[in-house]
């Protein structure tokens, strides 16, 4: 069965989506590539995707990130250039979380490293008997 | 390894951190894939076809609008499917033009009353609250295994 994956490369990792393509064409897979502006698009067969993706991931572990996707790349019925342009159907649930991958993947790198994270508790409503008495006693 | 249903049902993050983990995410994408394999959708964006709103009437009542129950078409066999759930409560980028609340809500309805494990949290806004949220979805994982 053939997969298309994306491939997300957080804003702040060092590596850029035409070093993964490179990768991909260095590669002996049959895979098809199309490179964008938050990453890569890759479709193929199922094995020799998941065996690309473990050679993708190590090359940051903590700054890729990949989720599925359901048209192949350059699908007439979803692709951009057919429909006129405008924004990819799609593409602003991945505007919102790519703000969030530094943070993400700083979290993953510091993984070894994290203590218990220590917050302040949060503030409870006061109590209704105790702002009774609070009114009661500023009035009086 | 579990099947975990993640909400938002297309979060880069969340599913990636579930596969990263070990389990397998259940994700819209891999419903649509199947979808535009075995039949023909020929007017994007309009995926549903109209055999949908039918099948949809499994998770939503007749006079709920089409599009609830076409969308309930594709993420209702995914929650039937789920054995646990990641929800990120209130992501506040899952309504507008192409979104639909109704759906939303109905999704977590359904995934809150399924009776499976369930880790509710919130996306980070900042490093430490990205270090919990890390640490908090690693741990509800490794708990499934």
């Amino acid at each position: 069965m053939r997969l298309t994956k994306y491939i997300i490369t957080s804003p702040e990792s060092d590596i850029m989506p035409s070093d993964i393509a490179m990768k991909i064409y260095g590669s002996n897979y049959d895979i098809n590539v199309k490179e964008t502006c938050f990453g890569i698009i890759i479709n193929g067969e199922e094995e020799a995707i998941s065996e690309l993706l473990k050679e993708i991931r190590a090359m940051d572990p903590n700054g890729i990130f990949i989720k599925d996707r359901g048209f192949p790349p350059g699908d007439p019925r979803r692709c951009r250039g057919r429909r006129g342009g405008g924004p990819r159907p799609g593409f602003y649930m991945i505007e919102y979380e790519s703000k969030m991958l530094p943070l993400i993947s700083k979290a993953l790198a510091s993984e070894g490293e994290t203590k218990a994270v220590v917050r302040p508790p949060k503030k409870k409503p006061l109590d209704l008997e105790k702002l009774e008495a609070i009114i009661t006693t500023e009035l009086s | 390894m579990a099947k975990v249903i993640v909400y938002p049902l297309t979060s880069t993050i969340l599913a990636d951190l579930v596969e990263r983990m070990g389990h397998e995410a259940l994700v819209v994408p891999t419903e649509v894939r199947k979808k535009i394999a075995s039949t023909s959708v020929d007017s994007p964006p309009l995926n549903v076809t109209p055999d949908d709103p039918k099948k949809g009437l499994k998770w939503a009542a007749v006079d709920v609008p089409s599009g609830v129950r076409g969308r309930m078409a594709i993420v209702g066999p995914l929650i039937e499917e789920a054995e646990a759930a990641i929800i990120v409560d209130d992501p506040g980028c899952l309504t507008g033009c192409s979104g639909c609340n109704r759906t939303n809500e109905l999704v977590t309805l359904l995934i809150r009353t399924k009776g499976i494990p369930v880790l509710e949290t919130s996306y980070p806004t900042d490093e430490s609250e990205a270090r919990e949220f890390v640490c908090k979805i690693r741990t509800f994982l490794e708990g499934l295994k």
